[in-house]
């Protein structure tokens, strides 16, 4: 090991320094491929391939300066992930005119939600939205003297807020774990975990599906998806979990048990639910933001399910612990 | 152009229509970069000129000129130094006692190789309609027939600043650029293409409107 390194594993701990080590190898080989695979096969189209993994180089190093520079800057980065998924999903969800007042208070959630994360508010953060957001969105409805299609409507406003932003920013709020609760990685290594595993689970199920997949196993919904990569994600990712979890997390045996479980399944459940929704209003790709994936909102789906499971066992254990 | 155009232009109006409106444009090759040429747009929103503004290359933002009215944006001193120096528009009136050319700052602007930008509705209707083109537009190309017009189809910015609204609120906008309509030699024919392609570019737009 260089010496130049020892502060910085000094600073971020050793496990996510691995981690980001690790994840940059995965990095170098998904670029290697995307350089060497069209020499071989030089007829068919490999610019989505080329711009999915150029797109990645991007996502990754974002996401690793914030996770080296702390908790401010991750928050002011997911703050800007949060605000631009619901922007998607406002500009895509069947609104009115008279609903502009109702889309800016959403909007408002957002330096609500991280405002909350920055002062380190846990106990008012879990009520904002799921509480007073929920009961002043439909009275503001009520204001503007819509009825036409209301609860249809106030649910929207309600499920685009709480995946968009109550369920990311629970991310931002897991770096404000204090450290000494998280001696393995850190608060840093907690969120590392989660991201790593639920972008493993997204790239193992697609992979999987690609190399075993036959029977399809939602083909009203999304017709790409099989049992193949769905049982080979939720196994290669529920493997990595279950033996990295000691590493990254405080999670004894069978809580790391439970995460390896059921984040897969809650990372597939994501991915699928926002299928249905895109399916629903007529579009392939909630924007064209990122190049190769789509919209922000198509990067984070499984995220938005992921993120407040992962959260919430952890909460709970850690609870279980005083 | 004055430099604080252009710092104007870049550092903010570029972000803004940026993150207002995600500023994505489908077909950007088909832009014009050289004039004279005259681009052509539906108009719904006072957003309409940032975000096309927004999606010219910086290099040549200094030729590209909105066409604007100037018995609404030059009656107020404050709006009228905004809008001349750091927009760049090209005023035109509205109402004029006859005889008087009012197109004669933009054929001069398309003279001098500038890119005009047009709404022909000449007013900005509800969000997602386009009312009747005026035909000022086929003046313009009668007069430099060489000069492309260029058809773009602008998604969804009616709901981020409607007439009348105003506080603008944050919706993904798709702008949609669509091949060059040449000058038919007859102002009729001209406009109905016009039209036409401008339904057609409605058409393939992702669906970023109200219900």
């Amino acid at each position: 090991m260089p010496a130049f390194l020892h502060p910085v594993i000094d600073k971020i701990s050793a496990p996510l320094f691995w981690g980001l080590a690790a994840t940059l190898a995965l990095l170098l080989i998904g670029t290697v491929v995307a350089v060497v695979l069209p020499m071989l096969r030089p007829a068919k189209d490999w610019t989505n391939l080329r711009q999915r993994v150029a797109s990645w180089w991007v996502m990754i190093a974002l996401v690793a300066a914030a996770l080296v520079a702390g908790w401010g800057a991750l928050t002011i980065l997911f703050a800007g992930v949060s605000f631009l998924a619901l922007k998607e999903f406002l500009s895509l969800a069947p609104t009115q005119r008279e609903d502009r007042l109702v889309i800016l208070f959403a909007y408002l959630s957002v330096p609500i939600a991280y405002g909350l994360v920055a002062v380190n508010s846990y106990g008012v953060y879990l009520v904002a939205i799921p509480v007073w957001f929920f009961i002043t969105t439909p009275f503001l409805m009520v204001l503007a003297g819509q009825t036409k299609g209301f609860l249809a409507r106030v649910g929207m406003f309600n499920w685009g807020v709480v995946t968009c932003v109550y369920n990311l920013g629970v991310i931002a709020l897991l770096m404000r774990v204090p450290p000494a609760e998280a001696p393995q990685a850190g608060p840093a290594g907690l969120v590392f975990f989660l991201l790593f595993a639920t972008e493993a689970n997204d790239v193992l199920q697609y992979v999987c599906g690609r190399l075993f997949g036959r029977r399809k196993i939602l083909p009203s919904v999304s017709p790409n998806k099989t049992w193949g990569g769905f049982l080979g994600g939720w196994i290669g990712t529920g493997l990595l979990i279950f033996f990295l979890a000691p590493v990254f997390t405080p999670l004894p045996f069978w809580p790391s048990l439970l995460l390896a479980v059921l984040l897969p399944l809650g990372g597939f459940a994501g991915d699928v639910t926002m299928s249905a929704i895109k399916r629903d209003i007529g579009v392939k790709d909630t924007s064209r933001l990122i190049p190769g994936h789509g919209g922000v909102l198509d990067r984070v789906d499984s995220l938005t399910f992921t993120a407040p499971l992962y959260f919430h066992i952890l909460a709970y254990y850690a609870h279980l612990t005083y | 152009m004055s430099p604080f155009r252009g710092l104007f232009l870049r550092l903010i109006a570029k972000p803004i229509a940026r993150v207002m409106t995600g500023a994505d444009v489908l077909g950007s090759g088909k832009l014009p970069l050289v004039g004279p040429a005259i681009v052509v747009a539906n108009h719904n929103s006072h957003i309409d000129t940032l975000l096309l503004l927004s999606v010219f290359p910086a290099r040549m933002l200094h030729k590209v000129r909105p066409v604007a009215a100037a018995d609404y944006f030059l009656t107020n001193p404050a709006i009228s130094w905004f809008s001349r120096r750091m927009v760049g528009i090209t005023p035109v009136s509205r109402g004029v006692a006859r005889g008087e050319d009012v197109l004669a700052p933009a054929k001069a602007a398309l003279a001098r190789g500038d890119i005009l930008v047009i709404f022909p509705e000449g007013t900005r209707g509800q969000a997602g309609d386009m009312a009747p083109l005026k035909a000022g537009v086929a003046r313009l190309a009668e007069a430099f027939p060489d000069a492309p017009t260029v058809p773009v189809w602008i998604q969804g910015a009616g709901r981020v600043l409607p007439k009348g609204a105003i506080v603008p609120v944050p919706m993904n906008c798709c702008v949609v650029v669509g091949e060059p309509v040449a000058w038919t030699g007859e102002r009729g024919s001209y406009m109905a293409a016009l039209r036409e392609r401008l339904d057609a570019l409605r058409a393939e737009a992702p669906p970023l409107k109200w219900s």
